[in-house]
Protein backbone atom coordinates (compact mmCIF):
# COMPACT_ATOMS: atom_id res chain seq x y z
CA UNK A 1 0.00 0.00 0.00
CA UNK A 2 2.89 2.28 0.86
CA UNK A 3 4.21 1.74 -2.63
CA UNK A 4 1.06 2.83 -4.44
CA UNK A 5 0.66 5.95 -2.32
CA UNK A 6 4.21 7.12 -3.17
CA UNK A 7 3.38 6.44 -6.79
CA UNK A 8 0.22 8.53 -6.49
CA UNK A 9 2.20 11.39 -4.99
CA UNK A 10 4.75 11.25 -7.80
CA UNK A 11 2.03 11.21 -10.45
CA UNK A 12 0.36 14.13 -8.67
CA UNK A 13 3.62 16.06 -8.63
CA UNK A 14 4.18 15.28 -12.30
CA UNK A 15 0.73 16.51 -13.31
CA UNK A 16 1.12 19.63 -11.15
CA UNK A 17 4.52 20.34 -12.74
CA UNK A 18 3.00 19.92 -16.20
CA UNK A 19 0.19 22.34 -15.38
CA UNK A 20 2.69 24.84 -13.98
CA UNK A 21 4.52 24.51 -17.30
CA UNK A 22 1.36 25.26 -19.28
CA UNK A 23 0.49 28.22 -17.04
CA UNK A 24 4.04 29.53 -17.37
CA UNK A 25 3.78 29.36 -21.16
CA UNK A 26 0.38 31.07 -21.14
CA UNK A 27 1.16 33.87 -18.67
CA UNK A 28 4.88 34.52 -18.73
CA UNK A 29 5.68 33.66 -22.35
CA UNK A 30 2.64 34.80 -24.31
CA UNK A 31 1.72 37.57 -21.87
CA UNK A 32 -1.92 36.47 -21.75
CA UNK A 33 -2.42 38.16 -18.38
CA UNK A 34 -1.94 41.60 -19.92
CA UNK A 35 -5.07 41.03 -22.01
CA UNK A 36 -7.55 39.60 -19.60
CA UNK A 37 -7.57 41.92 -16.67
CA UNK A 38 -7.45 45.28 -18.40
CA UNK A 39 -10.41 47.24 -19.74
CA UNK A 40 -10.02 48.91 -23.08
CA UNK A 41 -11.92 51.31 -25.29
CA UNK A 42 -11.88 51.34 -29.06
CA UNK A 43 -11.09 54.28 -31.31
CA UNK A 44 -10.65 54.30 -35.07
CA UNK A 45 -8.46 56.33 -37.37
CA UNK A 46 -8.37 56.61 -41.16
CA UNK A 47 -5.03 56.58 -42.89
CA UNK A 48 -4.27 57.20 -46.52
CA UNK A 49 -1.78 54.33 -46.26
CA UNK A 50 -1.23 52.18 -43.19
CA UNK A 51 1.96 50.60 -44.58
CA UNK A 52 3.23 47.55 -42.72
CA UNK A 53 0.99 48.06 -39.70
CA UNK A 54 -0.46 44.77 -38.46
CA UNK A 55 -3.11 43.61 -36.04
CA UNK A 56 -1.52 43.55 -32.57
CA UNK A 57 0.95 46.32 -33.47
CA UNK A 58 1.56 48.69 -30.59
CA UNK A 59 -0.25 51.98 -30.03
CA UNK A 60 1.90 54.31 -28.02
CA UNK A 61 2.00 57.88 -26.88
CA UNK A 62 5.16 59.69 -25.76
CA UNK A 63 6.99 56.39 -26.20
CA UNK A 64 4.81 54.43 -23.78
CA UNK A 65 2.64 51.56 -25.03
CA UNK A 66 -0.98 52.37 -24.22
CA UNK A 67 -2.85 49.90 -26.43
CA UNK A 68 -2.77 47.85 -29.59
CA UNK A 69 -4.23 47.71 -33.07
CA UNK A 70 -7.25 45.39 -33.08
CA UNK A 71 -8.32 45.50 -36.74
CA UNK A 72 -7.27 47.00 -40.06
CA UNK A 73 -9.84 47.29 -42.85
CA UNK A 74 -9.96 48.81 -46.29
CA UNK A 75 -12.78 51.28 -46.94
CA UNK A 76 -13.90 50.69 -50.54
CA UNK A 77 -15.68 54.07 -50.87
CA UNK A 78 -12.92 56.40 -49.70
CA UNK A 79 -10.01 54.05 -50.55
CA UNK A 80 -8.56 54.59 -47.10
CA UNK A 81 -7.26 52.21 -44.49
CA UNK A 82 -9.43 52.12 -41.34
CA UNK A 83 -7.40 51.18 -38.30
CA UNK A 84 -9.18 50.15 -35.13
CA UNK A 85 -7.23 50.52 -31.91
CA UNK A 86 -7.94 49.29 -28.41
CA UNK A 87 -6.58 51.67 -25.82
CA UNK A 88 -6.26 50.86 -22.15
CA UNK A 89 -9.05 52.50 -20.13
CA UNK A 90 -6.50 53.86 -17.69
CA UNK A 91 -5.52 56.34 -20.38
CA UNK A 92 -8.96 57.88 -20.93
CA UNK A 93 -7.87 61.52 -20.83
CA UNK A 94 -6.63 61.77 -24.42
CA UNK A 95 -8.18 64.89 -26.04
CA UNK A 96 -10.43 64.34 -29.07
CA UNK A 97 -8.11 66.32 -31.35
CA UNK A 98 -5.31 63.83 -30.75
CA UNK A 99 -3.41 63.09 -33.94
CA UNK A 100 -2.26 59.63 -35.01
CA UNK A 101 0.75 58.84 -37.14
CA UNK A 102 2.42 55.59 -38.13
CA UNK A 103 6.07 55.36 -37.19
CA UNK A 104 8.71 52.69 -37.48
CA UNK A 105 10.67 51.57 -34.46
CA UNK A 106 14.24 51.81 -35.68
CA UNK A 107 15.28 51.43 -39.30
CA UNK A 108 13.98 47.90 -39.77
CA UNK A 109 11.71 47.63 -36.72
CA UNK A 110 7.99 47.06 -36.42
CA UNK A 111 5.57 49.80 -37.33
CA UNK A 112 3.41 51.30 -34.61
CA UNK A 113 0.79 54.00 -34.17
CA UNK A 114 1.96 57.08 -32.31
CA UNK A 115 -0.66 59.31 -30.72
CA UNK A 116 0.16 62.97 -30.07
CA UNK A 117 -2.39 64.65 -27.78
CA UNK A 118 -3.91 67.95 -28.89
CA UNK A 119 -5.37 70.72 -26.75
CA UNK A 120 -9.11 70.10 -26.77
CA UNK A 121 -11.16 69.80 -23.56
CA UNK A 122 -13.23 66.90 -24.89
CA UNK A 123 -11.68 63.43 -24.55
CA UNK A 124 -11.69 60.42 -26.86
CA UNK A 125 -14.42 57.92 -26.00
CA UNK A 126 -15.26 54.39 -27.07
CA UNK A 127 -16.05 54.51 -30.78
CA UNK A 128 -14.50 57.94 -31.39
CA UNK A 129 -12.69 58.70 -34.60
CA UNK A 130 -9.27 60.31 -34.72
CA UNK A 131 -9.46 63.02 -37.43
CA UNK A 132 -5.83 64.05 -37.78
CA UNK A 133 -3.71 61.29 -39.22
CA UNK A 134 -0.40 60.95 -40.95
CA UNK A 135 0.34 57.95 -43.15
CA UNK A 136 3.12 55.46 -42.79
CA UNK A 137 6.45 56.44 -44.21
CA UNK A 138 7.16 53.94 -46.97
CA UNK A 139 10.89 53.44 -47.21
CA UNK A 140 10.77 52.31 -50.84
CA UNK A 141 8.91 55.46 -51.84
CA UNK A 142 11.46 57.66 -50.10
CA UNK A 143 14.35 55.87 -51.76
CA UNK A 144 12.56 56.13 -55.10
CA UNK A 145 12.06 59.86 -54.67
CA UNK A 146 15.65 60.33 -53.62
CA UNK A 147 17.02 58.43 -56.60
CA UNK A 148 14.74 60.27 -59.00
CA UNK A 149 15.77 63.60 -57.57
CA UNK A 150 19.51 62.90 -57.69
CA UNK A 151 19.18 61.66 -61.27
CA UNK A 152 17.38 64.89 -62.16
CA UNK A 153 20.11 66.99 -60.55
CA UNK A 154 22.74 65.08 -62.42
CA UNK A 155 20.95 65.65 -65.71
CA UNK A 156 20.78 69.37 -64.99
CA UNK A 157 24.46 69.73 -64.14
CA UNK A 158 25.36 67.83 -67.32
CA UNK A 159 23.47 70.29 -69.52
CA UNK B 1 11.72 -9.53 -63.09
CA UNK B 2 8.61 -11.51 -62.21
CA UNK B 3 10.08 -12.10 -58.77
CA UNK B 4 10.63 -8.38 -58.30
CA UNK B 5 7.00 -7.61 -59.19
CA UNK B 6 5.87 -10.37 -56.84
CA UNK B 7 8.03 -8.96 -54.08
CA UNK B 8 6.67 -5.46 -54.68
CA UNK B 9 3.09 -6.66 -54.62
CA UNK B 10 3.61 -8.73 -51.48
CA UNK B 11 5.29 -5.87 -49.61
CA UNK B 12 2.58 -3.41 -50.58
CA UNK B 13 -0.11 -5.83 -49.56
CA UNK B 14 1.43 -6.67 -46.20
CA UNK B 15 2.01 -3.04 -45.35
CA UNK B 16 -1.61 -2.17 -46.16
CA UNK B 17 -2.77 -5.17 -44.16
CA UNK B 18 -0.71 -3.93 -41.27
CA UNK B 19 -2.14 -0.43 -41.55
CA UNK B 20 -5.62 -1.95 -41.55
CA UNK B 21 -4.84 -4.02 -38.44
CA UNK B 22 -3.40 -0.92 -36.81
CA UNK B 23 -6.54 1.10 -37.53
CA UNK B 24 -8.76 -1.66 -36.22
CA UNK B 25 -6.56 -1.89 -33.14
CA UNK B 26 -6.84 1.87 -32.62
CA UNK B 27 -10.64 1.78 -32.87
CA UNK B 28 -10.76 -1.10 -30.42
CA UNK B 29 -8.50 0.83 -28.03
CA UNK B 30 -10.61 3.97 -28.30
CA UNK B 31 -13.75 1.93 -27.66
CA UNK B 32 -12.06 0.53 -24.54
CA UNK B 33 -11.48 3.99 -23.08
CA UNK B 34 -15.07 4.16 -21.87
CA UNK B 35 -14.49 1.09 -19.70
CA UNK B 36 -11.21 2.43 -18.31
CA UNK B 37 -12.45 5.82 -17.12
CA UNK B 38 -14.39 4.42 -14.11
CA UNK B 39 -11.12 2.81 -12.97
CA UNK B 40 -8.63 5.70 -12.74
CA UNK B 41 -6.20 3.53 -10.77
CA UNK B 42 -5.21 1.79 -14.00
CA UNK B 43 -4.45 5.09 -15.74
CA UNK B 44 -2.62 6.43 -12.70
CA UNK B 45 -0.26 3.45 -12.60
CA UNK B 46 0.53 3.94 -16.28
CA UNK B 47 0.95 7.71 -15.89
CA UNK B 48 3.69 6.80 -13.44
CA UNK B 49 5.65 4.61 -15.83
CA UNK B 50 4.96 6.70 -18.94
CA UNK B 51 5.01 10.22 -17.50
CA UNK B 52 6.87 10.36 -14.20
CA UNK B 53 9.73 8.15 -15.37
CA UNK B 54 10.16 10.33 -18.50
CA UNK B 55 10.24 13.47 -16.36
CA UNK B 56 13.98 13.49 -15.76
CA UNK B 57 15.12 12.98 -19.37
CA UNK B 58 12.64 15.62 -20.57
CA UNK B 59 13.68 18.28 -18.05
CA UNK B 60 17.41 17.75 -18.46
CA UNK B 61 17.21 17.71 -22.26
CA UNK B 62 14.98 20.78 -22.16
CA UNK B 63 17.49 22.64 -20.03
CA UNK B 64 20.37 21.89 -22.38
CA UNK B 65 18.40 22.57 -25.55
CA UNK B 66 17.36 25.95 -24.12
CA UNK B 67 20.91 26.77 -23.08
CA UNK B 68 22.27 25.92 -26.54
CA UNK B 69 19.54 28.01 -28.17
CA UNK B 70 20.48 30.91 -25.92
CA UNK B 71 24.14 30.61 -26.82
CA UNK B 72 23.72 30.12 -30.58
CA UNK B 73 20.95 32.70 -30.79
CA UNK B 74 23.12 35.24 -29.02
CA UNK B 75 26.04 34.75 -31.41
CA UNK B 76 23.82 35.15 -34.46
CA UNK B 77 21.68 37.99 -33.16
CA UNK B 78 24.61 40.00 -31.83
CA UNK B 79 25.90 40.25 -35.42
CA UNK B 80 22.82 42.34 -36.16
CA UNK B 81 22.83 44.13 -32.85
CA UNK B 82 19.55 42.47 -31.99
CA UNK B 83 20.44 40.62 -28.77
CA UNK B 84 17.23 41.92 -27.19
CA UNK B 85 15.17 39.62 -29.39
CA UNK B 86 16.92 36.56 -27.93
CA UNK B 87 13.88 35.83 -25.77
CA UNK B 88 11.63 35.79 -28.83
CA UNK B 89 13.93 33.44 -30.69
CA UNK B 90 14.33 30.99 -27.81
CA UNK B 91 10.66 31.00 -26.86
CA UNK B 92 9.25 30.85 -30.39
CA UNK B 93 11.48 27.99 -31.49
CA UNK B 94 10.78 26.05 -28.30
CA UNK B 95 7.03 26.59 -28.11
CA UNK B 96 6.34 26.09 -31.80
CA UNK B 97 8.79 23.38 -32.80
CA UNK B 98 11.42 22.03 -30.46
CA UNK B 99 9.22 21.62 -27.39
CA UNK B 100 6.62 19.33 -28.99
CA UNK B 101 8.99 17.60 -31.45
CA UNK B 102 12.03 16.87 -29.28
CA UNK B 103 9.95 15.86 -26.28
CA UNK B 104 7.90 13.56 -28.53
CA UNK B 105 11.08 11.96 -29.92
CA UNK B 106 12.42 11.48 -26.40
CA UNK B 107 9.02 10.19 -25.34
CA UNK B 108 9.05 7.64 -28.16
CA UNK B 109 12.54 6.53 -27.19
CA UNK B 110 11.99 6.45 -23.46
CA UNK B 111 8.34 5.49 -22.96
CA UNK B 112 7.33 4.10 -26.37
CA UNK B 113 10.07 1.49 -26.53
CA UNK B 114 9.29 0.41 -22.96
CA UNK B 115 5.60 0.02 -23.84
CA UNK B 116 6.38 -2.08 -26.91
CA UNK B 117 8.79 -4.32 -25.04
CA UNK B 118 6.37 -4.75 -22.14
CA UNK B 119 3.38 -5.66 -24.29
CA UNK B 120 5.50 -7.72 -26.68
CA UNK B 121 6.80 -9.79 -23.76
CA UNK B 122 3.29 -10.15 -22.39
CA UNK B 123 2.33 -11.61 -25.74
CA UNK B 124 5.44 -13.81 -25.98
CA UNK B 125 4.80 -15.23 -22.51
CA UNK B 126 1.14 -15.75 -23.43
CA UNK B 127 -0.18 -13.45 -20.72
CA UNK B 128 -2.46 -11.77 -23.25
CA UNK B 129 -3.95 -15.09 -24.41
CA UNK B 130 -4.30 -16.03 -20.72
CA UNK B 131 -6.43 -12.96 -20.19
CA UNK B 132 -8.57 -13.85 -23.16
CA UNK B 133 -9.07 -17.32 -21.67
CA UNK B 134 -10.43 -15.65 -18.54
CA UNK B 135 -12.79 -13.58 -20.70
CA UNK B 136 -10.86 -10.38 -19.94
CA UNK B 137 -10.37 -8.24 -23.02
CA UNK B 138 -6.60 -7.51 -23.01
CA UNK B 139 -7.13 -4.40 -25.11
CA UNK B 140 -9.47 -2.87 -22.56
CA UNK B 141 -7.44 -4.00 -19.57
CA UNK B 142 -3.88 -3.48 -20.83
CA UNK B 143 -3.84 -1.26 -23.92
CA UNK B 144 -6.48 1.43 -23.31
CA UNK B 145 -5.09 2.65 -19.94
CA UNK B 146 -1.61 2.91 -21.44
CA UNK B 147 -2.96 4.78 -24.44
CA UNK B 148 -4.79 7.31 -22.25
CA UNK B 149 -1.75 7.74 -20.01
CA UNK B 150 0.45 8.46 -23.04
CA UNK B 151 -2.07 10.89 -24.48
CA UNK B 152 -2.35 12.79 -21.18
CA UNK B 153 1.37 12.81 -20.39
CA UNK B 154 2.64 14.08 -23.71
CA UNK B 155 1.29 17.69 -23.55
CA UNK B 156 2.45 17.99 -19.95
CA UNK B 157 5.94 16.79 -20.87
CA UNK B 158 6.10 19.13 -23.88
CA UNK B 159 5.01 22.11 -21.76
CA UNK B 160 7.64 21.24 -19.16
CA UNK B 161 10.27 20.90 -21.87
CA UNK B 162 9.44 24.36 -23.26
CA UNK B 163 9.33 25.97 -19.83
CA UNK B 164 12.65 24.54 -18.71
CA UNK B 165 14.17 25.40 -22.10
CA UNK B 166 13.07 29.03 -21.86
CA UNK B 167 14.52 29.20 -18.36
CA UNK B 168 17.75 27.62 -19.67
CA UNK B 169 17.92 30.23 -22.44
CA UNK B 170 17.32 32.89 -19.80
CA UNK B 171 20.15 31.56 -17.64
CA UNK B 172 22.64 31.63 -20.52
CA UNK B 173 21.40 34.77 -22.28
CA UNK B 174 20.71 36.98 -19.29
CA UNK B 175 22.92 35.34 -16.69
CA UNK B 176 26.10 34.70 -18.66
CA UNK B 177 25.96 36.84 -21.80
CA UNK B 178 24.34 39.95 -20.35
CA UNK B 179 21.14 40.35 -22.39
CA UNK B 180 18.74 42.75 -20.69
CA UNK B 181 16.34 40.83 -18.45
CA UNK B 182 13.33 43.06 -19.14
CA UNK B 183 13.88 42.88 -22.90
CA UNK B 184 14.13 39.09 -22.79
CA UNK B 185 10.67 38.70 -21.27
CA UNK B 186 8.83 41.71 -22.69
CA UNK B 187 9.86 41.09 -26.31
CA UNK B 188 8.83 37.48 -25.85
CA UNK B 189 5.42 38.48 -24.50
CA UNK B 190 4.90 40.99 -27.30
CA UNK B 191 5.75 38.57 -30.09
CA UNK B 192 4.20 35.32 -28.94
CA UNK B 193 0.47 34.87 -29.04
CA UNK B 194 -1.52 32.59 -26.76
CA UNK B 195 -3.82 31.28 -29.49
CA UNK B 196 -1.32 31.08 -32.33
CA UNK B 197 1.72 29.77 -30.50
CA UNK B 198 0.90 28.18 -27.16
CA UNK B 199 -2.39 26.48 -28.10
CA UNK B 200 -0.96 25.26 -31.41
CA UNK B 201 2.07 23.86 -29.58
CA UNK B 202 -0.22 21.97 -27.21
CA UNK B 203 -2.26 20.63 -30.15
CA UNK B 204 0.95 19.44 -31.79
CA UNK B 205 2.06 17.62 -28.66
CA UNK B 206 -1.37 15.98 -28.32
CA UNK B 207 -1.16 14.71 -31.91
CA UNK B 208 2.40 13.44 -31.37
CA UNK B 209 1.39 11.77 -28.10
CA UNK B 210 -1.52 10.09 -29.86
CA UNK B 211 0.60 8.80 -32.73
CA UNK B 212 3.65 7.78 -30.70
CA UNK B 213 1.57 5.86 -28.14
CA UNK B 214 -0.53 4.23 -30.84
CA UNK B 215 2.57 3.03 -32.73
CA UNK B 216 4.26 1.78 -29.55
CA UNK B 217 1.20 -0.14 -28.38
CA UNK B 218 0.37 -1.57 -31.79
CA UNK B 219 3.93 -2.74 -32.47
CA UNK B 220 3.93 -4.46 -29.09
CA UNK B 221 0.54 -6.05 -29.66
CA UNK B 222 1.37 -7.08 -33.23
CA UNK B 223 4.82 -8.48 -32.44
CA UNK B 224 5.99 -11.94 -33.44
CA UNK B 225 6.00 -13.68 -30.04
CA UNK B 226 9.71 -14.51 -29.86
CA UNK B 227 12.60 -12.64 -28.29
CA UNK B 228 13.80 -11.63 -31.74
CA UNK B 229 10.31 -10.45 -32.66
CA UNK B 230 10.11 -8.28 -29.54
CA UNK B 231 13.48 -6.71 -30.24
CA UNK B 232 12.47 -5.97 -33.84
CA UNK B 233 9.16 -4.52 -32.74
CA UNK B 234 10.94 -2.22 -30.28
CA UNK B 235 13.26 -0.97 -33.00
CA UNK B 236 10.32 -0.41 -35.35
CA UNK B 237 8.53 1.58 -32.66
CA UNK B 238 11.37 4.06 -32.31
CA UNK B 239 12.01 4.35 -36.06
CA UNK B 240 8.36 4.61 -37.12
CA UNK B 241 7.51 7.03 -34.30
CA UNK B 242 10.38 9.30 -35.30
CA UNK B 243 9.27 9.28 -38.95
CA UNK B 244 5.64 9.91 -38.10
CA UNK B 245 6.42 12.68 -35.62
CA UNK B 246 8.71 14.56 -37.99
CA UNK B 247 6.41 14.07 -40.98
CA UNK B 248 3.32 15.13 -39.06
CA UNK B 249 5.22 18.10 -37.68
CA UNK B 250 5.78 19.38 -41.18
CA UNK B 251 2.09 18.99 -42.07
CA UNK B 252 0.89 20.56 -38.82
CA UNK B 253 3.30 23.47 -39.14
CA UNK B 254 2.14 24.12 -42.69
CA UNK B 255 -1.48 24.07 -41.52
CA UNK B 256 -1.00 26.16 -38.39
CA UNK B 257 1.57 28.80 -39.15
CA UNK B 258 1.26 29.27 -42.91
CA UNK B 259 -1.26 32.10 -43.07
Amino acid sequence: MQHTSTQDTLVGLFVAAGIVGLLFLALQVSGLSAFIKEDTYTVTARFENSGGLKVKSAVSSAGVKIGQVSAIKFDPTTYESVVEMRINSRYNTLPDDTSASIFTAGLLGEQYVNLVPGGSDETLKDGSMIELTQSAIILEKLIGQFLFKSAEEKAETNK
Amino acid sequence: MIQFVQYLGRTTRTSFTKLGRGTFFLLHTLAGIGDVLPRPRLILNQMYSVGVLSFLIITISGLFVGMVLGLQGYYILSDFGAEETLGVMVAASLVRELGPVVSALLFAGRAGSALTAEIGLMKATEQLSGMEMMAVDPIKRIISPRFLAGLLSMPLLAALFSMIGIIGGFMVGVGLLGVDEGAYWSQMQDSLDFQDDIVNGVIKSLVFGFVATWIALFEGYDTIPTSEGVSRATTRTVVNSAFSILGLDFILTALMFGD
